[in-house]
């Protein structure tokens, strides 16, 4: 038998059962908290730290995706210090990367009134896309670093471990094994990394050809997937 | 030497790594450290064929490689030569240094001799900060350099120890004690006739908190790692000091590694461990033989058998692995990630099991409690913070080195037995706790070293860094060296410090060039406070701290130089100004005119390591180190 558990969330009393995160419980009472990392079916790492909230009696601002409800716990999702957190990480991620395919992170830009101007002469994370399958093209230009993608190759979905780290820091970027293209590495062409991408780093191929300008008549007739592999074989 | 070809010969690798094998995944870095002495470094096929051997997934072993700055995926210099640049070296000239070594042999910090005989990298704190400037020659300490008089010391790092009290120290100072000249382990006897839960009293009751940096009460953690449920339990002893002006663990293990690993045996046998790490952090290679002989001793006399042993692990170069759960995951053979917190250590720790994790002061600290006893240890210090303290003394001193102390005795008692600031310089400011501490200025002077009076006067303790610097030194360069620190040592896991120390170095970069831009200072405040309040891990947490001390401290550095406020301040004597500048900027263009020249007539000899990353390739040393370290993007 689940307990139940009282706290109160921006001045609103919730009751929920223990073992309830913070995001979760804030959902139960429509109080929005944002998240870019979490995602329902990936292990929550806690690690874009978008969904920091100020809990009273604490000294740092805490991740509502997972830290859990407490008892009579007094939560601000929107204090000044959260806001300002918030509205900085956006700019930072602004000033790092491209986020032209990401309509949920540019409008969350717009709620905090972050400037996607805030950093000049910031150096930007850029890099080449990355076209080695039939299947679908990295662009980490686009890339925020939420792990979605190494997780479900990994223990969160399919055990494949075809990707992992490059680097370290803000010099971090996904990465396969020396670098190989993806046919070379144990890539099963699953799609689950391309399903939980939330940016478009991953993207579908033809969806890519399609914004390249490509029609659907070339794309159809286009020499992709097994049977350009078995031509390259033949030589 | 012939040359060994890595694509056909992968012979030598097995015998280097077979003793890892039945350690599974934990046994990679172990690997990876012996497959790089036998090639030099690691190639593809020796990645894949470890990644074999142990299991790992390809990808995996990649990521391990790439994340620490001791590991190349691309030849080096069979020689390599590693100049510490942070700010206590800086003091010493440390930037000529490195332009000596570099011009010497026509190379770029970061490049190799094509003959692959010497690689010559800037680095951060290599731990030998008393006897700046330093650098670390393959695995052997180069300390005291000086190029006026061509003299150095090559070899085992000299240890400098003073203080009015010889506690912890007392076997330093005078080469490695012998377990012989140790004696037996008394305390450990005296504990072991003791009940495990009086143990933990005895050190609950002594006030002993972590030296390490978090101060957390010693006897607490024990307790929660006693009563946790859960089979093995680990100890671990965390000599992974890599904190900016921090030596003393070097020397505490260099000289006397019986004391730690004393702490380590009643440790374990307060919270039933049996096994225990000794993680030592990778810029100390001289060390590892001296505590593999020192472990050995004790095996011999019985004081480490098949009840408690203790392993040793080698990091590779990175500060993020001081943070204990990082720390863990290195040990697991994984990338020095920080996990989320809570779970605590104390429950679920190394392997998810129950673990015990202290500094190595603080395990030093152990001997000596349970010998006198708390109440008789209580007598060193203060009330609220008993017992002796080692501080590391480095900078505009006269004398630097390694201070115990009691706890109480003032910053200005300290510099005092230090002989003063050097040269008969005045004092401008201490930076205190190391690079994620906080400045100290002339009116800090009084404030005794207490936990209690320094939280007062918000400075924290920290590892225990004092570094000095005199009137003349140009702190905006100070904190330039350490924001590139934090950016280099900044794990990436976390957006707040991962995007925030990169942000907060190009910021602090343009104030020390004299090149502020207008919202410099709110942006720089921003990402300092976004840092400190959301960041996952203590390095984020106090990646700003020293910068927002100095922002406190001296807002005039973060004026924009030559800004609005200052010429209207100036008014005539902008017009000249302003023309000595055209003056000069006209001669610097000059003159980079004919370096350039210069360059490009040399270019061809030099581009032999083609840089690929466009990213790095932006001049400064620090980045140009990084391309040194991930030179997998070829292909």
């Amino acid at each position: 038998m689940a307990e139940n558990i009282t706290l109160t969330i921006d001045g609103k009393q919730v009751s929920v059962e223990a073992g309830t995160t913070l995001l979760k419980a804030a959902e139960q009472i429509g109080v929005e908290i944002p998240t870019i990392c979490f995602h329902e079916a990936t292990t929550a790492n806690a690690l874009c730290r978008i969904c920091v909230v100020e809990v009273e009696g604490q000294r740092l601002l805490q991740p509502a995706c997972i830290l859990k409800a407490g008892a009579d716990m007094k939560v601000r999702t929107r204090s000044e210090k959260v806001v300002r957190a918030r509205r900085t990480i956006l700019e930072m991620l602004a000033s790092t990367m491209d986020l032209s395919d990401a309509p949920e992170i540019l409008t969350m830009m717009d709620e905090y009134g972050a400037n996607a101007d805030r950093f000049p002469q910031a150096e930007r994370r850029e890099s080449e896309v990355k076209d080695d399958n039939p299947m679908y093209i990295r662009d980490y230009s686009k890339c925020l670093l939420c792990w979605r993608c190494v997780q479900v190759c990994a223990e969160d979905a399919q055990y494949t471990y075809a990707i992992n780290f490059e680097g370290r820091g803000y010099e971090t970027q996904i990465g396969t094994f020396f670098d190989r293209p993806i046919p070379e590495t144990t890539c099963v062409l699953c799609g689950q990394c391309v399903g939980v991408c939330p940016t478009g780093a991953l993207k579908p191929k033809r969806e890519y050809l399609l914004e390249q300008g490509v029609s659907p008549a070339e794309i159809s007739v286009m020499n992709t997937g097994r049977k350009r592999r078995a031509a390259d074989k033949r030589g | 030497m012939p040359e060994i070809d890595t694509s056909t010969s992968l012979t030598p690798l097995h015998p280097a790594i077979e003793s890892y094998i039945p350690l599974g995944r934990s046994g990679l870095l172990p690997a990876l450290h012996a497959a790089q002495k036998v090639y030099g470094w690691l190639s593809e096929e020796v990645a894949a064929e470890i990644a074999r051997t142990f299991h790992v997934p390809l990808a995996d072993v990649h990521g391990v490689i790439e994340f620490y700055s001791l590991f190349y995926n691309e030849p080096i210099g069979k020689r390599i030569i590693r100049v510490c640049t942070d700010p206590a070296c800086a003091l010493k000239d440390a930037d000529g240094l490195l332009n000596h070594f570099c011009s010497h042999h026509g190379l770029e910090p970061g490049q190799t001799t094509r003959d692959r005989t010497l690689t010559i990298e800037a680095s951060p704190c290599l731990g030998l900060c008393e006897l700046a400037p330093a650098a670390l020659v393959n695995d052997e300490a180069e300390t005291n350099i000086n190029l006026q008089t061509d003299s150095y010391d090559l070899g085992r790092p000299p240890s400098m120890v003073y203080g009015p009290i010889r506690l912890l120290t007392f076997n330093c100072g005078d080469g490695t004690t012998s377990l012989a000249k140790y004696g037996e382990y008394a305390a450990l006897q005296k504990a072991r006739g003791m009940k495990r839960e009086d143990v933990i009293n005895e050190i609950k009751a002594s006030g002993l908190v972590g030296r390490g940096g978090a101060a957390f009460p010693t006897g607490v953690k024990w307790e929660g790692a006693f009563k946790a449920e859960g089979n093995p339990k680990y100890v671990v002893c965390n000599a992974d000091e890599s904190e900016p002006g921090t030596f003393k663990d070097r020397i505490l293990l260099l000289d006397d590694p019986h004391r730690t690993i004393e702490g380590m045996c009643i440790a374990a046998y307060a919270i039933g461990a049996n096994k225990g790490y000794i993680y030592l952090r990778g810029e100390y290679p001289y060390i590892l033989p001296v505590l593999e002989n020192a472990l050995r001793e004790a095996r011999g006399a019985g004081y480490l058998n098949e009840d408690f042993d203790i392993e040793i692990r080698l990091g590779a170069g990175a500060y993020i692995c001081g943070e204990e759960t990082a720390l863990f995951e290195s040990i697991e053979g994984k990338r020095g990630f920080p996990r989320v917190k809570p779970p605590f250590p104390t429950t679920h720790g190394l392997f998810g099991k129950p673990t015990v994790i202290n500094n190595v002061e603080t395990l030093c600290n152990v001997p000596l409690i349970v010998s006198k006893g708390a109440a008789e240890y209580r007598k060193i210090g203060t009330e609220k913070s008993p017992g002796p303290k080692l501080f590391c003394v480095s900078g505009d001193v006269a004398k630097p080195g390694l201070y115990e102390i009691p706890f109480g005795v003032t910053l200005r008692e300290l510099l005092d037995m230090a002989g003063g600031v050097a040269n008969k310089r005045k004092l401008q400011a201490v930076l205190f706790g190391g690079a994620a501490g906080a400045f100290a200025t002339l009116d800090h002077l009084d404030v005794k070293m207490t936990f209690e009076d320094l939280r007062a006067a918000g400075l924290p303790l920290g590892s225990g860094v004092v570094m000095v610097f005199d009137e003349t030194r140009d702190m905006r360069d100070v904190l330039k060296r350490l924001g590139h620190f934090f950016a280099h040592e900044s794990c990436g896991k976390c957006y707040p410090c991962q995007m925030g120390t990169q942000r907060q170095k190009e910021i602090l970069d343009r104030i020390a060039a004299g090149k502020m831009l207008e919202g410099d200072l709110e942006r720089l405040q921003d990402v300092g406070w976004t840092m400190t309040d959301a960041s996952l891990c203590g390095l984020g947490q106090t990646a700003a701290s020293a910068v927002l001390s100095a922002i406190k401290l001296w807002p005039e550095l973060f004026k924009e130089e030559g800004g609005r406020v200052k010429d209207e301040e100036r008014g005539e004597k902008k017009e000249v100004r302003g023309k000595k500048i055209v003056a000069k900027a006209k001669a610097v263009k000059a003159k980079v005119k004919t370096q350039n020249a210069k360059k490009r007539t040399t270019k061809t000899v030099k581009s032999k390591t083609p840089s690929k990353k466009t990213k790095s390739d932006k001049s400064k040393p620090g980045s140009k180190k990084k391309t040194a370290r991930k030179p997998a993007k070829k292909r």
